[in-house]
């Protein structure tokens, strides 16, 4: 019974933990502005981060090969030839953190040239780890339970 | 939960014990895999177009450890393409054993490479060179070729499937790993063995091949050294092989007490977290430093590599689980407990493989119809587009993936410290903390 119900409000923990909203600050939506350099088989900067409702403007600039940006979530791309620059603006309407990648073949190590995009909190890796802390601590009485009620129904 | 006896199934046993539903695969496999090869060496240079690629590195990656591996253990083994010329080689056959065995030397493998010692030097030489192997065709066809000329070199000196069970790179980790699959192959009564005249399932008969593994099934304990070629089945005279359905993880309550066998579990966990960081992070500095071979900062990247895996894992863990008063030597309870770290390993490897598999799976389409790069248009897919596929489940299934994999780490840890009457608490703190820095890696 009690294994039960320690599982039970278990089980609620991980649902808070998963599910529960996050606290969203309040900042007032800005225009921000990204210089980004593209080169085999990096950008520079590589990891932005802003707010939720931002309007983001990004300038690739590629320095070697043509290279494109793709952000995932976003499903939206820009595209620059060797020594130019484009720009793709949006606006961060979608919050958390996402992968931007090259979508241009640009040789060996093309799949792997990534960035990082995190739009206000990354909640995935927060809850994530909460859920971690709540497994980790809570494993011990859990299993103590599990261990007593198979030693009690080998007894049996 | 018991195990369910699947070869009770008459369907099942049937086209187990019939050798041509096998060989049929298997040979869709060997032409695919020297397809591979010459993919490799005469198709495009540009890797995302190019067969050895995609379908190597994307394709059957994604089959091997999202599918193969979890759910069927060493099921990938089991038609494999790589020890079939040198088997048909060793036999003279490539059915039923003929009536005039070819003269190899046949030699046992010495005793000190009786072991996956060599297993994991051949995983870390593939790793050390991934970024090259994974990105250039021509590299992933030589690797290929030498490992099939490898095996059929191994079968003309050793006997049995030498290159499988102590050379494979592959074949080290799917055997870690696979004990934690459902599925088993298992003797159904223990005194039917040992009362066997002849032992035909390791000596082989007239009807089948003696285990190509090297072990006789009667002893069988955990998945890590069967291949499930199911020979064992064809020669068994008194009907007592089965395979069953089992639950998750089976083997892993009994902890294995073999060095090179934690050390697998080490250098998986620590390949995995480096690829997260390296291949799918945004530190470009990373990506150069793995990618130039030879390069002073390869060297570097090659040291730091060997250090994690080598050093600072395995040193944390030990920190972790020196314990003065245990009369347990600490070997023994490094190797026992490490036992945790495989079902931590296998989901480290499901959550990194979902994003590379996921984004590039694309290319697919494109490869079925232009494999060689050639400017071919087979199925008229050849000028599909790149596309990410189902990018907002991706952090989702990683995130579940991660924290799922401490959580059947954590109960394998309990479980391994009860055997070994230590307390688990530090095993767990151990994985919480991995978890933790590969969610940081790949959230």
């Amino acid at each position: 019974m009690r294994y039960r119900f320690s599982l039970l409000l278990l089980v609620m923990a991980g649902l808070v933990v998963a599910f529960a909203p996050l606290p969203v600050p309040t900042i007032a939506p800005q225009e921000r502005t990204f210089e980004i350099d593209a080169h085999q088989f990096a950008y520079s900067p590589s990891d932005l981060h802003v707010n939720p409702g931002d309007t983001i403007n990004i300038h690739l600039t590629s320095t070697d090969v043509v290279h494109g940006l793709y952000v995932d979530g976003y499903d939206i791309s820009v595209e620059a030839d060797p020594g130019q620059s484009a720009t793709l603006t949006f606006v961060a309407d979608k919050p958390g953190s996402f992968r931007f990648r090259c979508n241009i073949t640009c040789g060996a190590m093309h799949p792997f040239m990534i960035g990082k995009l995190t739009v206000g909190n990354n909640s995935w890796l927060y809850r994530s780890i909460g859920l971690s802390i709540l497994a980790a601590i809570s494993f011990f009485p859990l299993s103590s339970f599990s261990d007593r009620k198979t030693k009690e129904e080998r007894i049996k | 939960m018991n195990r369910i006896e699947l070869t009770r199934i008459p369907f099942i046993k049937n086209a187990l014990k019939n050798r041509y539903p096998q060989l049929a695969v298997f040979i869709v496999m060997l032409i695919g895999y020297i397809f591979a090869i010459l993919a490799g060496l005469i198709g495009t240079p540009v890797g995302s177009h190019n067969f050895s690629i995609v379908f190597v590195w994307i394709a059957w990656w994604a089959i091997l450890i999202l599918v193969a591996v979890p759910f069927f253990g060493r099921g990938w083994c089991a038609v494999c393409p790589i020890p079939l010329p040198g088997e048909w080689l060793q036999r003279g056959a490539v059915l039923s054993p003929p009536d005039k065995k070819p003269k190899w030397l046949n030699l046992r493998v010495p005793k000190m490479f009786r072991n996956i010692w060599l297993q994991n030097i051949s995983f870390l030489l593939l790793a050390l060179f991934s970024s090259v192997l994974l990105t250039t065709p021509n590299i992933t066809g030589i690797v290929l070729a030498a490992m099939l000329f490898s095996a059929i070199g191994l079968s003309t000196v050793f006997e049995r499937r030498a290159f499988c069970r102590y050379l494979c790179p592959v074949g080290g980790f799917i055997g870690l790993y696979s004990q934690t699959a459902p599925i088993e192959l298992r003797i159904k009564d223990k005194q039917v063995c040992v009362t066997c005249e002849g032992k035909p399932c390791y000596n082989g008969s007239s009807v089948g091949y003696g285990c190509p593994w090297d072990v006789f099934p009667g002893g069988l304990t955990k998945n890590t050294y069967c291949g499930l070629c199911m020979e064992c089945i064809r020669t068994c005279p008194h009907d007592n092989i089965a395979v069953n359905l089992r639950p998750f993880s089976a083997d892993l309550t009994k902890p294995s007490t073999r060095m090179d066998e934690a050390f697998k579990a080490f250098i998986m966990l620590g390949s995995a977290i480096i690829y997260a960081g390296v291949l799918l992070g945004p530190w470009g500095a990373f990506k150069d430093a793995a990618y130039n071979v030879g390069s002073s900062s390869w060297f570097i990247y090659a040291i730091v590599f060997l250090a994690i895996i080598f050093v600072v894992l395995p040193g944390l863990f030990t920190l972790g689980i020196v314990d003065t008063k245990n009369a347990l030597p600490l070997k023994q309870r490094f190797a026992s407990l490490s036992t945790a770290l495989i079902p931590l390993g296998l989901m480290f490897w499901v959550a990194f493989s979902l994003s590379f598999v996921l984004t590039n799976a694309s290319y697919i389409i494109a490869a079925l119809s232009d494999p060689l790069g050639l400017g071919w248009n087979l199925f008229g897919t050849a000028n599909a587009t790149w596309q990410p596929m189902l990018t907002s489940m991706l952090a989702p299934a990683q995130a579940l993936a991660l924290v799922g994999g401490l959580i059947w780490s954590a109960r394998t840890a309990q479980k391994a410290a009860g055997e070994v009457k230590v307390s688990s608490i530090p095993v767990i703190v151990y994985c919480f903390f991995a978890t933790c820095f590969m969610l940081w890696l790949l959230l």
